[in-house]
């Protein structure tokens, strides 16, 4: 059966309504029921979904002709190096940290991959750990220590080590 | 203990006893993510962080207690037929034995509690228990949770609940999964419902052998989509009392009416198998899957007298390619595996 409303791909919502005691069926593909404001419950694999949050936040960039919202793509969580591309693509995150740095892009696709649920009921830690401010400063110095390692720059590298020594 | 002394034995979970729920369901697990704060993701995790974290995770574990038999195993210097065997058995996931860098299993109490170290979250704990029974695996598994949180901060958000590197186990972590058996339902051609069914109520249906593979043998896995919003009871609840129930109602319903339409239809299946799995000089792990499945339907409607229902629960774990292969001590190709399966399961299905 086609789609009742594009009439080019094969129907797989079928729809009965009954409205004031008036019977009617209607027949669509995927897309054009999304169109029409309809919500399907399938199960989208979570990377597929934010490569489409990804691509959308690009249109929209391209659009725009902004390049501050373009350069997002290529924000980097500050303890962690994440950036949401890398992420589309595994799609694990890096750190706690991430949840907060990316919160606005991240909680349509938790929203979404909870069946719009976005709080948490059940068991919380008895002892819930006191934010440690130094953290995210330590652990973006620690990834520069790594790469001044590796890079062979001794000096550099001593210099960082003090620094993390400092803040701890 | 080693791994290949389990080669030998069938796990605790999967060989309960018969009654009406456990024929249909085998076991129920319960799987806890948890990650500690103040480290990284496992993806943005330096080697030298990830031993450290490992380190800590393992005293923490093996400092409290996990109940009898504890063990631990070295996943990352562990052999690939020691790493398959744990897979086999569902010690470990596909991505724990396939995965990089340092990292552990810690077992308790004939392998009903598992800890992997640096799996896709720093520690993902599971609790297994035979038949139907959540409630044994939650009171366990809380339990250790709550003994490790007393020495571990873990990472937790007030809105966003435990912290997991993957958005989709958010919340409380926890992922309820059921092991059942629907050979009536499939030979019925009800299976598609069932699927259907269940995705509907957010879960999700998957193979004995978890992601990615196919339900052979009329085996399912069902678990939860949904990890947030929901508190771990309510979740458990769902399961215990409204769906589990209902799977089991279809399924012995469809067994009553193969039985009164078709009982020489579903005979000659069953016997059918078992002619084949006495008399088969090889045989390969897909083929004894669905045959033994066919075998467990008939040992548990009472077609088949002379074989016990323990027996043929661990064949199916027993001649699984990695068990096989350290029971006879050597890599087999699958010519050889194929044989040794045959060998094995004769024996087994003659001397009782």
């Amino acid at each position: 059966m086609l789609c009742q409303v594009c009439k080019e791909r094969s129907a797989t919502i079928h729809l009965t309504e009954i409205d004031n005691g008036q019977r009617s069926e209607s027949h669509l593909c995927q897309q054009c029921a999304r169109q029409q404001g309809l919500s399907i419950k399938s199960q989208v694999p979570l990377d597929e979904l934010m490569n489409t949050l990804l691509s959308s936040q690009q249109e929209k960039a391209s659009q725009q002709d902004k390049p501050s919202i373009a350069a997002a793509s290529d924000h980097a969580c500050p303890n962690c190096g994440m950036t949401l591309e890398r992420f589309a693509k595994t799609p694990l995150l890096g750190c706690a940290h991430d949840y907060t740095e990316f919160q606005s892009e991240l909680l349509p696709l938790i929203k979404q991959s909870h069946n719009g649920k976005s709080h948490h009921r059940g068991k919380v830690p008895t002892r819930t750990c006191e934010y440690d401010r130094n953290e995210i400063q330590r652990n973006t110095l620690r990834r520069q220590l790594d790469r001044a390692v590796k890079n062979e720059d001794y000096e550099a590298a001593a210099k960082l080590r003090d620094q993390i020594q400092a803040l701890t | 203990m080693r791994p290949a002394d389990l080669c030998n034995y069938p796990s605790s979970w999967f060989s309960g006893g018969s009654n009406a729920v456990s024929d249909i369901v085998i076991s129920s697990r319960i799987r806890l993510a948890r990650n500690v704060a103040g480290y990284e993701f496992l993806p943005c995790l330096s080697v030298e962080r990830q031993q450290q974290l490992h380190d800590r995770l393992k005293e923490v574990l093996l400092s409290i207690d996990l109940g009898e038999k504890v063990w631990c195993v070295d996943i990352d210097h562990a052999s690939d037929v020691e790493r398959n065997l744990l897979t086999e058995r569902h010690l470990i996931s596909r991505r724990h034995a396939k995965g990089k860098g340092p990292r552990s299993v810690v077992l308790a109490g004939d392998e009903s509690f598992t800890a992997m170290i640096n799996e896709e979250d720093h520690l993902r704990m599971q609790a297994y228990a035979a038949g139907l029974d959540l409630d044994a695996c939650w009171g366990r598994l809380g339990r250790i949770d709550d003994l490790i949180e007393e020495k571990i901060d873990y990472a937790f958000d007030r809105q966003l609940g435990y912290l997991t590197a993957c958005p989709t186990n958010l919340g409380t972590g926890l992922r309820v999964s059921v092991m059942l058996h629907l050979p009536a339902l499939k030979m019925t051609g009800q299976i598609e419902k069932f699927i259907t069914a269940a995705h509907d109520c957010d879960m999700a249906v998957r193979g004995l052998f978890g992601e990615g593979t196919d339900a052979i043998g009329d085996f399912f896995q069902l678990s939860n989509q949904i990890t947030l919003g929901s508190s771990e009871q309510q979740i458990i609840e769902t399961f215990s009392s409204i769906i589990v129930p209902k799977i089991i109602a279809y399924e012995t319903e469809a067994r009553k009416s193969l039985l009164g339409k078709k009982p020489h239809a579903l005979d000659d299946k069953i016997q059918r198998a078992l002619g084949v799995l006495r008399n088969a000089h090889l045989i390969s792990s897909q083929e004894a899957l669905f045959l033994l499945s066919n075998v467990r339907l008939g040992v548990n409607l009472g077609r088949v007298k002379d074989i016990n229902i323990a027996t043929v629960n661990e064949l199916f774990m027993l001649t699984q390619p990695a068990h096989l292969q350290l029971r006879a001590g050597k890599i087999l190709d699958a010519d050889q595996r194929d044989t040794l399966r045959a060998e094995i399961i004769r024996t087994r299905l003659s001397s009782n």
